[in-house]
């Protein structure tokens, strides 16, 4: 490394197992712990999800971790709710914002760390404590709970009466939402300071990374969000648990015994669920975007297609996202009028991802293009945005949405688009991350055949499923097989569920190459991608102030690759304008 | 490959105007120097991003409390809802008062603190301590009132609501006189600190008038949304 002019004393790194590993204030290790905790939330998410899909087509076979054998519809329930709560906030949550947003945000910006390091730890620190309250659901008595990661009202409203899990599962899912938000939003708080306020000299807001861009819109977004869905947890709390009625109606009747409630609102839930819920898949999908641009730009060898309107496209999905929740809600016998506003709300964000969709295109016309694994997992995640959001069109129609809502269909449509678009930005993510955070590289050929298993395996589970849907299957169902009409569909979910189980089993190619290259893979260098900006001015893993004491300058934009006249073909940010002129 | 050096020649976005009151970002030595001219550089936590900080933790805290207002709003013009006119406790006027109260000898002990009268500073951020206890007491009579009268948390919705909105601020405020205190018993010897003095107050008086100002629109909202 040539002289950075400003160098600062270089702080020494904590030497205690605790304070370096477990309580550390490093936005690195708190990156590699949100992504830790990601990662063993996805394992029990995906276990749930392929024990739903063996009982929806061997619903009579027994079952391990499924008390009594056989499922029972109340267990299916629950493996419903606790799948979607345990997937959407602590995977697509966190491992994308948390884990990598923490990670790379103040290092592509040219920061020493967070702006408020010791709250980073707290964040951390109270999103696992949620996670543990959220898997403490499975071992209270009556287990988990049953009303869908939605927690709809008033089942989720009224306790044990309304079903086993009702109970104290419920309550230990509402504790773990609360304080998931509460984590939430004091990391929102410190990525949105940082951003501001640690920028190197010369990052200007139009020479950010994209991915910079997804993160920092994201964190707005959960801090708008998460204070909403927080407030709706405590109102549903009290309802539970001091007799108030913000969601329960008078004269609910269930199992013959009159309910004490009297005058509440059960769409008032559904509305503070998806003012948060709607923007919560933009939270989960734009860091995606945001990687997945990154990472097309540094494989093609080109610039990113049209870099301001990506950015102003990542800002026009997130304001969107905060004005389309009542099209989750168009069955709820909302007035026509309000339908068609979010309905043309929702249809709206199509432009902003048409924009993206044509500039990530744009992209890779014509590069040059290096298919490593980290790049097949971005167009990946370019093609299942495409597929996943194209049905998103069909479903904003009310007239439409009367028909496809609580089916198949809608599953299909989410799973694709926020679900496996999301793992396949992360995936990107991580094997385009890796050399930086470790030190070594992931093996390239186990990368490629996780990618074709899983690629092709997420569209064999889902691309049948939209048929599913449209053919009437209701999603919830614990057991098809008993209604005469969707008996024909069948061979379908047998063909979904083995297209699943093979899928899963792909992932364990992934996790051993993760542990296995940790420890055994080749040395990575300083930029192992030739790639531009910020990150890759440090060592692998990068010291403990993120550049030993010199801090870098910058003096382009993130994605300057294959400039006419040069000798190499990329311009880092951080290479001085003398230093360019000298190597034409 | 060759790397960068900071030459003058680029686009310096800091401004500088607060460079020097920060610090090393981790634990390095002590860089309260205050205002030897250098530009903020990269490797610095500037003192703006703590009100950076309290501006975006305070729209959070606006939006939890936005969204029990539309709930309160959206539930009394419910046709089932059983809303029952409450009878606001007249203390409640006094508190308001005491709290508004509190706004202005805070901004008081701040301009003494900016004319650097260490005594004028510390006794009216004291007095802004005291008059925050004061509203919560206030609070906490008003509450009695009301239970005394037989009202309670779940008698009816807008009983429900006056207790949540005067819980959910009075929390708050329970943050904001810990924090008034924190500011009182750290003394003006703070070069240790990442935090400048001038900085802490300035962001705990922001999280204060904040505060004092929700409450102003709460108490609006249950007289006149009654």
């Amino acid at each position: 490394m040539s002289s950075h002019a400003h160098a600062h004393p270089v702080p020494h790194a904590p030497t205690g197992f605790v304070s370096k590993y477990i309580f550390s204030t490093d936005h690195k290790v708190i990156g590699i712990q949100y992504f830790l905790l990601a990662l063993t939330a996805v394992t029990v998410g995906i276990v749930l999800s392929l024990l739903m899909r063996f009982h929806l087509v061997w619903p009579s076979a027994h079952l391990p971790f499924v008390s009594g054998g056989i499922m029972t519809p109340e267990q299916y329930a629950s493996l419903v709710t606790m799948h979607g709560t345990i997937m959407v906030f602590f995977v697509l949550t966190t491992a994308p914002q948390g884990g990598f947003g923490n990670y790379f945000l103040p290092i592509q910006i040219g920061a020493p760390d967070m702006a408020f390091p010791r709250l980073n730890m707290l964040s951390f620190w109270v999103t696992f404590v949620a996670f543990l309250c959220a898997i403490a659901a499975f071992f209270v008595p009556g287990g988990a709970p049953l009303s869908g990661w939605t927690g709809y009202a008033p089942l989720s409203g009224l306790g044990e009466v309304t079903g086993p899990g009702e109970g104290w599962g419920q309550t230990m899912w509402i504790l773990a939402i609360a304080l998931f938000c509460l984590g939430a939003l004091l990391g929102a708080l410190n990525f949105i300071a940082t951003t501001i306020d640690l920028r190197a000299p010369g990052m200007t807001l139009f020479r950010m990374p994209l991915t910079v861009w997804g993160w920092f819109v994201t964190a707005i977004l959960g801090l708008l969000a998460f204070g909403v869905l927080l407030a709706g947890g405590v109102l549903l709390l009290l309802d539970r648990s001091a007799g108030t009625s913000f969601f329960a109606p008078a004269g609910l009747v269930i199992n013959d015994q009159l309910q004490p409630h009297s005058g509440g609102s059960p769409l008032l839930w559904q509305h503070l669920f998806w003012f948060f819920g709607h923007p919560e898949v933009y939270i989960a999908i734009l860091p995606g975007m945001g990687a997945a641009s990154h990472i097309l730009s540094t494989f093609c060898r080109k610039p990113v297609f049209g870099y301001r309107a990506m950015a102003m496209a990542i800002c026009a999905i997130g304001f969107l996202g905060f004005v389309v929740w009542g099209h989750h809600m168009f069955v709820s016998g909302m007035s026509p009028y309000s339908a068609f506003a979010f309905s043309v709300m929702t249809m709206s964000i199509g432009v902003p991802s048409a924009i993206k969709t044509f500039n990530w295109l744009g992209t890779l016309w014509g590069g040059r293009i290096q298919f490593r694994s980290a790049m097949l997992f971005a167009i990946g995640f370019v093609s299942l945005f495409v597929s996943g959001g194209l049905s998103g069109l069909f479903l904003a129609q009310p007239s439409v949405d009367n028909l496809l809502h609580a089916t198949y269909y809608v599953v299909a449509h989410f799973h694709l688009v926020m679900g496996v678009a999301a793992i396949f930005g992360i995936f990107a993510a991580t094997y385009f991350w890796f050399p930086k955070m470790f030190g070594r590289m992931m093996n390239d050929g186990l990368g490629k055949l996780h990618f074709w298993i899983t690629f092709i395996g997420a569209y064999c589970i889902f691309m049948p499923m939209h048929w599913v849907g449209v053919a009437g299957g209701i999603r919830r169902y614990a057991d098809p097989s008993g209604v005469t009409y969707l008996a024909g569909l069948q061979p379908l979910h047998e063909f979904m569920t083995i297209s699943a189980f093979v899928t899963g089993a792909a992932q364990l190619i992934f996790i051993f190459n993760f542990f296995y290259s940790l420890k055994f893979g080749p040395k990575a260098t300083k930029n192992p991608w030739n790639a531009t900006t910020l990150e890759w001015d440090t060592d692998s893993p990068p010291p403990l102030d993120n550049f030993n004491g010199n801090y870098p300058s910058v003096y382009r934009g993130p994605y300057e690759y294959s400039v006419p006249g040069m000798k190499e073909d990329f311009i880092p940010q951080w290479l001085t304008p003398e230093l360019v002129a000298r190597e034409k | 490959m060759p790397t960068g050096t900071a030459t003058p020649d680029v686009e310096i976005i800091h401004t500088g105007s607060t460079g020097g009151n920060g610090r090393n970002g981790k634990g390095g030595d002590d860089g309260q120097g205050g205002g030897h001219g250098e530009p903020h550089r990269s490797g610095d936590v500037p003192q703006r991003a703590y009100v950076t900080g309290m501006i975006v933790g305070l729209g959070g805290i606006l939006m939890f409390f936005m969204a029990l207002v539309s709930a309160y709003i959206v539930h009394k013009g419910m046709p089932g809802s059983d809303w029952r006119i409450l009878a606001v406790p007249r203390v409640l006027w006094l508190n308001t008062a005491i709290l508004l109260a509190s706004s202005f000898t805070l901004a008081h002990s701040r301009a003494r603190f900016r004319a650097a009268d260490e005594e004028g500073f510390r006794h009216w951020w004291g007095v802004t301590t005291i008059l925050g206890v004061f509203f919560l007491a206030g609070q906490a009579i008003a509450w009695r009132q009301l239970v005394a009268a037989g009202i309670a948390l779940a008698s009816n919705a807008s009983a429900s609501f006056f207790y949540l909105f005067t819980a959910a601020h009075g929390l708050h405020v329970v943050g904001g006189i810990t924090a008034l205190g924190v500011v009182l018993l750290r003394g003006p010897n703070q070069t240790a600190r990442r935090m400048t003095r001038a900085t802490l107050s300035e962001v705990v008086s922001m999280y204060w008038h904040f505060m004092d100002g929700l409450w102003v629109f709460l108490f609006a909202l249950l007289m006149l949304g009654r």
